[in-house]
């Protein structure tokens, strides 16, 4: 594999050819926000929070899905991205039912820290308010569709991983949701393993287990590198747990 | 069939044609249809029976004459006269007095020496109204599949490719890019199987340049599109079509069916060593499937949801293949550049946009239908010439040009050439060519915000931006046109319109922003009359952000 | 395959032999689930849950997948329309010649929003995103007659004549 070497807010790095931009600030430490995506799924481009400016290029590219190349000059942080990326955070916050103070995510929730990190204050957008309904019926799993932003690692996780493709989405624009089958509740699903991997890779509080409390519910993503160096090497590392 | 054997077919269904002493063509496209063109068709065939006329007249159902407001349209073939609204008892004048008689129905007569008919330049409407589009014997007979034998017997692709890049072609869907660029990368890239698809989804409200094309000369784009797939190596070809068109769906049918049975598709094309199949896929009603990358999710069984470019489609595209994807328009232009050669089309138009732009007239203007000009040619000349101003007692206000995805051009620019980048320049687009006009009546912040719900209601929901940020956009313009808003929501709307623009994943949300930024370039003392001062109204106060850890 | 076609089908409803058809004519596949879709609604006029189900069991697709398809696309129905549907084109020309108004006066007149359907169940009111016909904007599609340089009141009386079209062909 080619070495590229490109620049990063001036600092100069080498990267393997056919690595995404994100991977290569994550190795040194470099900041870039980001919501959909998650290491071990499929990217899909689709929050916008990870967002650069490449030198050359008019437009913004997601950090996920753009690959290095030579001689790339890229910023990763700025006035203009740090704006957008606080708008794109108060759009989210604006468009489902999210109270921190009663979440059971509170305190674990990436929605929320991602507030915190763009330095978002104030929500100026008049909140929609959606009419959104709670999925109680599983056995062990709750699913608040107040809380849930759409990022899809919980459909991508169950098909791409468990391979049970129980989620997806339904609708489009604004009225997009995630459904189970035929938009049937959760519990009666004849295809959900129960297996709880979507729970975990969920960032808010949308999806949680039964029986937690306000700022209860913590999500243990490191099963997922595990699986996945299993499946792909078949070495079976330690479980870390980000 | 060889080149010999299809030229003889076009002499000899020249003649048949030239044995008639009149060819009677009636509109058969749907604007038309929709007035009830198939019955006079029915009229105008049962009086030739009556008065014994078959040998020497023909009736034949056409594609669009061009005037689609004063539709059903009659033409006779032989000396060019145009009716307008022809009912039965019009269409029995027609037979029983000019046919029989020699006297024209002056009542019903168009005049064709006015700047609609006579300031048009055809390439891409040559036949559209002057053959029968069902028959593949007619479209031969104008020296259709002509280019297609030339390009598999005698040309190398990379001549073809070169021949197109020459002709300074751009794509006709929008964005105007290089079409020879476009099919040398897909010629280029690596893939074991290559789809050559057509993007016949014309989504714009107000756009119907695709669908005329379809219905009146569907031979011409499944010619460009087996010239496509000859010169980037595609064997299989798709025609992406909205359900919306069901007789456009119906002649595409037909029309492969008839060009697989003559050997212009399908396996040995004319006798060569080309194989290419076309098969249609028909969208349900998503105006994002448009966009490249979700009109091939699309053809997948998938949700129409755009992926991140790149990998841009021409190496990486359905099912992972190298796909090259051009619009109806572009590849209707593909057969008469081949045949003409590439510096007949390069003649044409502008320094940088070459050939004609098929135009869907529409809205407040005298003559609504269906127009082809030479690029770089003025605004003026379209709106005034060919189509005859607006209306009695009504003033022109601006022009709607690239649908929800372009914008508005008002009265001070009317002498701007229509070309890619003149129209840029103010804000808009070309688009896919729909032409709406508006007078004093339209108010521009409904408009903006009629734009802004299509976009709101079209978006697919995939990315933040677009999916959130057109729903609060469209809260600020019903706000502002409610009267109730102030000169700090005209600041939300202008940072909302700039982060949507540059943050959104695909050309739906990156251009939805469009008709309201350039209507608040041109149109903004409308929408300041709307604003309240702020110490009169009290508006909610911002809401803080509930992150308290 | 002959013997099958003469057989009833499985389900009781012999209308599942249409879409097994083109079901075959896709070979299965599950990149065809559009073209599917389309067929399907064209047999059964909308798509209920049950041949949602069927759908996905012959493609192999999970349900979800096929349930999200379904309603990504507004041409799919998931619920019937009433007897008749009247379609009212919102593209920007009839917009510009006053489509806005038709669709108060006949929301006003059957207080019934368009999107729905009457409560007598006799007429769906259903706005387009542009039926391609613009030169007789405003423009509207009854059943399946367009009707070009339509007037509000005109659109009142057509309805109208929509429902009585129906009261004489079922007396």
């Amino acid at each position: 594999m080619a070495v590229k070497t490109l620049t990063i807010n001036g600092e100069q790095y080498s990267a393997q050819e056919g690595e995404s931009i994100l991977s290569v600030a994550r190795q040194h430490n470099i900041p870039i926000p980001t919501l959909c995506h998650l290491e071990g799924l499929s990217t899909v481009g689709a929050c916008r929070l990870c967002v650069v400016q490449i030198e050359g290029i008019p437009r913004l590219l997601p950090a996920c899905t753009t690959k290095v190349e030579e001689g790339m000059v890229i910023q990763t942080a700025n006035e203009r991205l740090n704006k957008y990326r606080r708008m794109i955070v108060a759009l989210l916050a604006s468009e489902g039912n999210h109270v921190c103070a009663v979440c059971v995510a509170n305190n674990h929730c990436e929605l929320q820290d991602l507030a915190y990190s763009v330095g978002l204050v104030r929500v100026r957008y008049p909140y929609l308010f959606p009419n959104k309904q709670l999925d109680a019926t599983h056995k062990d799993y709750v699913m608040d569709h107040n809380r849930c932003v759409l990022c899809t690692r919980c459909v991508r996780v169950c098909d791409e991983v468990e391979g049970a493709h129980v989620w997806d989405v339904a609708g489009r624009g604004i009225n997009s949701e995630i459904i189970t089958g035929l938009d049937y509740s959760w519990g009666n699903s004849q295809t959900c393993t129960e297996c709880g991997k979507c729970v975990m890779v969920c960032p808010t509080g949308a999806l949680f287990e039964k029986g937690v409390t306000v700022s209860e519910m913590e999500k243990k993503k490191g099963f997922l590198k595990y699986i996945i160096t299993a499946r792909q090497k078949k070495e079976w590392v330690s479980i870390g747990n980000e | 069939m060889t080149l010999e054997d299809l030229q003889e077919l076009s002499e000899k269904e020249q003649l048949r044609q030239a044995e008639k002493k009149h060819r009677i063509l009636y509109c058969s496209a749907a604007g038309c249809a929709s007035c009830g063109s198939d019955k006079i068709g029915a009229v105008l065939k049962a009086k030739i029976k009556e008065h014994g006329l078959e040998k020497e007249c023909e009736v034949v159902g056409t594609g669009c004459l061009g005037l689609c407001g004063e539709g059903p349209l009659v033409k006779l073939q032989s000396d060019q006269t145009l009716y307008q609204n022809v009912d039965v008892q019009a269409a029995e004048q027609i037979i029983e007095s000019h046919i029989v008689k020699n006297l024209p129905v002056t009542a019903k007569k168009v005049d064709t020496t006015q700047p609609f008919f006579i300031s048009q330049t055809k390439i891409v409407l040559e036949n559209c109204g002057e053959i029968n589009s069902e028959s593949i014997d007619e479209y031969i007979g104008v020296r259709g599949y002509e280019a297609l034998a030339k390009v598999v017997n005698e040309m190398q692709p990379a001549e073809v490719i070169e021949e197109i890049r020459k002709s300074g072609l751009r794509g006709r869907g929008g964005a105007g890019y290089s079409t020879g660029l476009k099919w040398g990368i897909v010629s280029k890239a690596h893939g074991e199987q290559k789809y050559v698809v057509c993007n016949a989804d014309e989504g714009d409200p107000g756009a119907f340049m695709d669908r005329s094309v379809l219905e009146g000369d569907p031979h011409r784009v499944l010619e460009g599109m087996a010239i496509a797939g000859y010169a980037v190596g595609a064997t299989q070809g798709y025609v992406y079509c909205r359900a919306e068109y069901p007789l456009a769906i119906e002649r595409l049918k037909l029309a492969i069916k008839l060009a697989e049975k003559m050997g212009m598709l399908g396996n040995r094309i004319l006798e060569s060593q080309f194989n290419f199949r076309i098969d249609i896929r028909i969208g349900a009603g998503a105006f994002v499937c448009g966009e490249e990358t979700a009109l091939l999710q699309s053809i997948e069984g998938k949700r129409g949801n755009p992926k991140p470019r790149p990998p841009y489609p021409s190496e990486k595209g359905l099912w992972g293949m190298p796909t090259l994807i051009n619009n109806v328009e572009t590849f209707a232009n593909i057969a008469p550049i081949i045949r003409n050669g590439s510096e007949w089309f390069a003649g044409i138009g502008t320094e940088k946009s070459k050939g004609t732009k098929v135009f869907a007239l529409a809205g407040n203007i005298r003559n609504t239908g269906l127009i082809e000009v030479p690029m770089g040619i003025p605004l003026r000349k379209i709106i005034f010439d060919i189509g005859g101003g607006t209306p009695e007692g009504t003033e022109f206000k601006a022009a709607q040009t690239g649908g929800p995805s372009g914008g508005c051009i008002p009265k001070d620019h009317l002498d701007l050439p229509v070309d890619y980048e003149s129209l840029s320049k103010v804000g808009s687009i070309m688009g896919s060519g729909g032409m709406i006009v508006m007078d004093s009546t339209s108010k521009m912040v409904d408009v903006a915000k009629f734009f802004m719900q299509f976009c709101m209601d079209e978006s697919c929901g995939k990315c933040i931006p677009c999916r959130v940020g057109t729903r609060h956009i469209y809260g600020l313009l019903d706000k502002i046109s409610k009267k109730k808003a102030t000169q700090d929501d005209m600041v939300l709307l202008q940072e909302l319109c700039t982060m949507v623009k540059e943050t959104s994943l695909c050309g739906l949300g990156q251009s939805a922003p469009n008709p309201v930024l350039s209507t608040l370039r041109f149109f903004r003392n409308e929408y300041e009359e709307l604003l309240q001062p702020v110490e009169i109204y009290q508006g909610e106060p911002g809401v803080v952000a509930d992150f308290e850890k | 395959m002959i013997q099958t076609e003469k057989q009833q089908h499985p389900s009781g409803d012999n209308r599942f032999k249409l879409l097994d058809r083109a079901i075959t004519k896709h070979q299965a596949r599950g990149d065809a689930l559009i073209e599917v879709l389309h067929v399907a609604q064209g047999i059964f006029g909308f798509l209920e849950n049950d041949l949602l189900i069927y759908v996905a069991h012959a493609l192999k697709l999970p349900l979800s997948k096929v349930y999200g398809v379904a309603t990504f696309y507004h041409f799919f129905n998931l619920k019937p329309n009433g007897e008749h549907t009247f379609v009212l084109c919102m593209g920007t020309a009839c917009y510009v010649k006053g489509a806005e108004r038709i669709q108060s006066a006949l929301e006003e007149h059957h207080q019934c929003k368009f999107g729905q359907t009457t409560k007598d169940n006799k007429v769906s009111f259903i706005t387009a995103r542009c039926v391609g016909s613009c030169g007789l904007a405003p423009v509207a599609v009854l059943d399946n007659a367009v009707v070009g340089k339509l007037t509000p009141d005109e659109s009142i009386k057509k309805v109208e004549q929509l429902k009585n079209t129906l009261r004489e062909v079922v007396s």
